[in-house]
């Protein structure tokens, strides 16, 4: 028990410490999630582990398996410096559903979020846009097109997908920085949008109790 | 992208909370840091580079923080952290990355290569101390003001 510590500066921001602000990016396995990040990091993508503690264990945990089962997640994330005050972080969320207790962690906070698509696998992002859509977080969904996947259009996407109107649908390439740029742009004029409900015609639930 | 995430290092995972004592939780959670948290190391005189010789302060709590008296300007590079023997190696990574810069806890998780509970843990024990401070991300469930938001727009445009 720690009692009466001096804690100089708690509390009180400065203006000079950076605002930092993340972006999640979701998606199936092998969908292109580590490629999208290092497409616009700044630094080498970075792996951070954390480990699956008793509190987070998954519901799907198998029977029979002790108590202490230990388990660690990789994530990678990557870092976008916009200026001396603001941070963005972006992090590939696990693919797996058992790993939904990070998703929690992650998703706290976090400004928006992409999910990334394969077209030959659309069902890998269910999980992903069930997230997102309950937890009412702004996401975009972003078809990462491969060579050998037949190119869909947004719309025909949206419908497969049964995506509300209000979710951007894009075709992306996350290999190319600039089409990444323009996923995360969209993501945050998503959340934009969403606060600021005035300009948008059809708010499904207006701005009730926070 | 991998499947290797789990099981194989099922083993391992453990060991890394020896250098915590086998504590996976701070004793300083008044909320759990955040992955994006920043951690900045704090200084004698205000906020910014942080200097040697913060003596005193948080002394006898926590991890039992004693920092002898390095007052007045010691300048020799975190002599302060290595005089304080109840500093692990670890932590002293911990602060002296933040004394270059603030870093996010996610960061120095990955450059330090341990778990982030892990990392958290020697966090809590930084703070308990008085060598860094955390300044929280723009708190969940409020999305940052309109302003922030086309600042990132305008941000990223310009990539």
């Amino acid at each position: 028990m720690v009692f009466g510590r001096s804690k100089r500066g708690a509390g009180t921001a400065s203006p000079a410490e950076p605002v930092t602000l993340k972006i999640l990016v979701a998606g199936g396995f092998g969908v292109g999630k580590t490629t999208l990040v290092g497409a616009v990091s700044e630094i080498k993508p970075l792996r951070t582990e954390e480990t699956l503690t008793e509190a987070g264990r998954p519901v799907d945990d198998t029977a029979g398996v002790e108590a202490k089962t230990t388990t660690t997640v990789a994530m990678d994330f990557g870092r976008i410096t916009i200026n001396d005050g603001l941070v963005l972080y972006l992090f590939g969320t696990p693919g797996q559903d058992r790993f939904w207790f990070l998703w929690d962690e992650l998703a706290q906070g976090a400004l928006g979020a992409v999910v990334l698509v394969d077209t030959r696998r659309l069902e890998d992002s269910f999980a992903g846009i069930d997230y997102f859509e309950r937890r009412r977080i702004p996401f975009t969904v972003a078809v990462n097109h491969f060579d050998d996947a037949e190119l869909y259009p947004a719309e025909a996407i949206r419908d497969a997908l049964d995506l509300d109107a209000e979710v951007p649908v894009m075709v992306c390439d996350a290999r190319r920085r600039e089409s990444v740029r323009d996923v995360l742009v969209s993501v945050v004029e998503h959340a934009l949008r969403r606060a600021t409900p005035a300009s948008q015609e059809a708010e499904p639930r207006p701005a009730s109790a926070r | 992208m991998t499947d290797r995430w789990f099981d194989d290092a099922a083993g391992p995972v453990v060991r890394p909370y020896a250098m915590t004592r086998g504590r996976t939780r701070s004793s300083s959670d008044e909320a759990r840091l955040d992955l994006i948290a920043l951690v900045i190391a704090q200084s004698a005189d205000g906020e910014g580079d942080a200097k040697p010789g913060e003596s005193g302060i948080g002394a006898g709590h926590g991890v039992g923080h004693a920092v002898g008296d390095t007052d007045g300007g010691g300048f020799h590079h975190n002599a302060d952290l290595h005089a304080d023997s109840t500093l692990a190696p670890e932590h002293i990574d911990i602060v002296t990355s933040c004394r270059r810069s603030p870093q996010s806890v996610a960061e120095l998780a990955a450059e330090l290569d341990l778990p982030v509970g892990v990392v958290r843990v020697l966090i809590g024990d930084l703070i308990d101390a008085d060598w860094v401070r955390v300044s929280r991300p723009v708190p969940p469930a409020e999305l940052p003001d309109e302003s922030i938001l086309r600042e990132v727009i305008d941000g990223l445009r310009a990539l």
